[in-house]
């Protein structure tokens, strides 16, 4: 028995992470090859379906909520919001000429001039304000429909982070790496600890998701963001970090900080190559 | 890696069983302990306390969690109560990338609390 013991508390302290100063390339490829290594049976372009690409019974009942997806409502309120016309006469079409043809794939992409990562959401606020409208609110609501809209039109398409090389570039990235790998909250858990160390092991009954694959589907219909004090269902991936931040007691960043904005750019270049499909429908 | 922990979990549940069944006298010393231990595992199972049920199978727990082992033979595996104690006040010395929280050293927990809560998990 001790023997069994002490084999077990051996694999699992191998398991444990190690912050390297790697670049940018090397990291994408390490990552890519650990989750092939875990999870021997996935087909890489399946890890956009969170944890439904590693556990067969989950993917079931959610196949079965698919059908009728619950986020449909909201593509078609983003739609109408889009469309509708700006008091100056323009719309959302003037500041994303390309959206019919798929324009999520490239988020996030650092600015060198504003010297920010700049995200979807960023964009579509920058557009209100640039048009003289109140900008939305970053977690839920209308931004989230908006962004559903337009990464429903961005399906299929390859995400596509340019890898960072500028110094600015790679230290907004380091930081999003940093954030990720880093232990934090009065639970001392990082990102990576759930999502990258334990993806597939349970965490009472719920099954932990790959972190490799998570930016795809965002914006999200959450079934534990439906109700009559979460809201519609809807939310935007800084709202998720922000309820994984709580849940380990950590005191969340805001929205759209550079801090999330940063870890944003990290978790979606890891994803790198695989195929958009959001909005999705997660637990 | 998830069925070698679900045998051994089960092998070691059978084992504990058999040896509690076996055993002719009480583990514990007297009545306060008895209720420490009953108090113990009160917090362990509580989600906002030790909430150790997230990551370890305990027997009589429900939905089990499987990140950390099996709570089984912690006397053979701990034979020190200082040493598990220890364990869980801040896992951290053991092991500084542990997932395990460092009950004592972050608050989660009081002393007093994670003296009741070793005492319970000592016995299973």
């Amino acid at each position: 028995m001790k023997k069994y013991l002490a084999a077990l508390s051996v694999l699992l302290m191998i398991a444990t992470p190690v912050v390297s100063q790697a670049s940018p390339e090397e990291d994408l490829k390490n990552f890519r090859a650990y989750f092939k290594d875990r999870f021997k049976d996935v087909p890489v372009e399946d890890y956009i379906n969170g944890v439904y690409a590693i556990d067969q019974a989950s993917r079931e009942q959610w196949e079965q909520y698919e059908e009728f997806p619950p986020y449909e409502i909201y593509i078609s309120k983003g739609e109408e919001i889009f469309n509708k016309k700006f008091a100056n006469g323009k719309s959302f079409a003037s500041c994303f000429p390309n959206y019919k043809k798929g324009i999520k794939q490239n988020y996030p992409y650092f600015d060198e001039a504003s010297g920010q990562v700049v995200t979807m959401e960023g964009d579509i606020n920058k557009c209100l304000t640039d048009n003289g409208e109140e900008a939305f609110k970053w977690q839920k609501g209308k931004i989230a429909y908006v962004g559903a809209y337009i990464a429903y039109l961005s399906r299929g398409k390859t995400i596509n982070v340019k890898t960072p090389s500028t110094p600015a570039a790679l230290a907004a990235y380091n930081k999003g790496k940093q954030h990720f790998y880093a232990k934090r909250g009065q639970l001392n858990m990082s990102c990576a600890d759930c999502h990258y160390n334990n993806p597939g092991n349970k965490i009472r009954a719920d099954i932990l998701s790959p972190a490799l694959g998570h930016p795809s589907g965002f914006p999200v219909y959450r079934n534990s963001w439906a109700s009559s004090d979460a809201g519609d269902g809807m939310g935007t991936l800084h709202r998720r970090y922000g309820g994984c931040n709580k849940q380990v007691r950590a005191k969340p960043f805001k929205p759209q900080s550079d801090e999330y904005k940063a870890l944003e750019y990290f978790h979606t270049y890891m994803s790198n190559g695989l195929k958009l499909n959001g909005p999705s429908l997660r637990k | 890696m998830q069925d070698f922990i679900h045998n051994i979990s089960t092998t070691v549940s059978v084992a504990a069983l058999t040896a509690c069944l076996g055993l002719a006298t009480p583990l514990t010393a007297n009545a306060a302990d008895d209720a420490d231990i009953a108090k113990g595992k009160e917090l362990s199972f509580d989600r906002k306390k030790g909430n150790c049920l997230a990551c370890h199978d305990i027997a009589g727990g429900s939905l089990p969690g499987n990140i950390g082992p099996p709570l089984v033979a912690m006397k053979s595996r701990f034979p020190e109560f200082d040493k598990l104690r220890a364990q869980i006040y801040d896992a951290r010395k053991n092991n500084p990338d542990t997932i395990m929280v460092p009950f004592g050293a972050h608050a989660v927990l009081t002393d007093t609390e994670i003296d009741m809560v070793t005492k319970f998990i000592h016995t299973l």
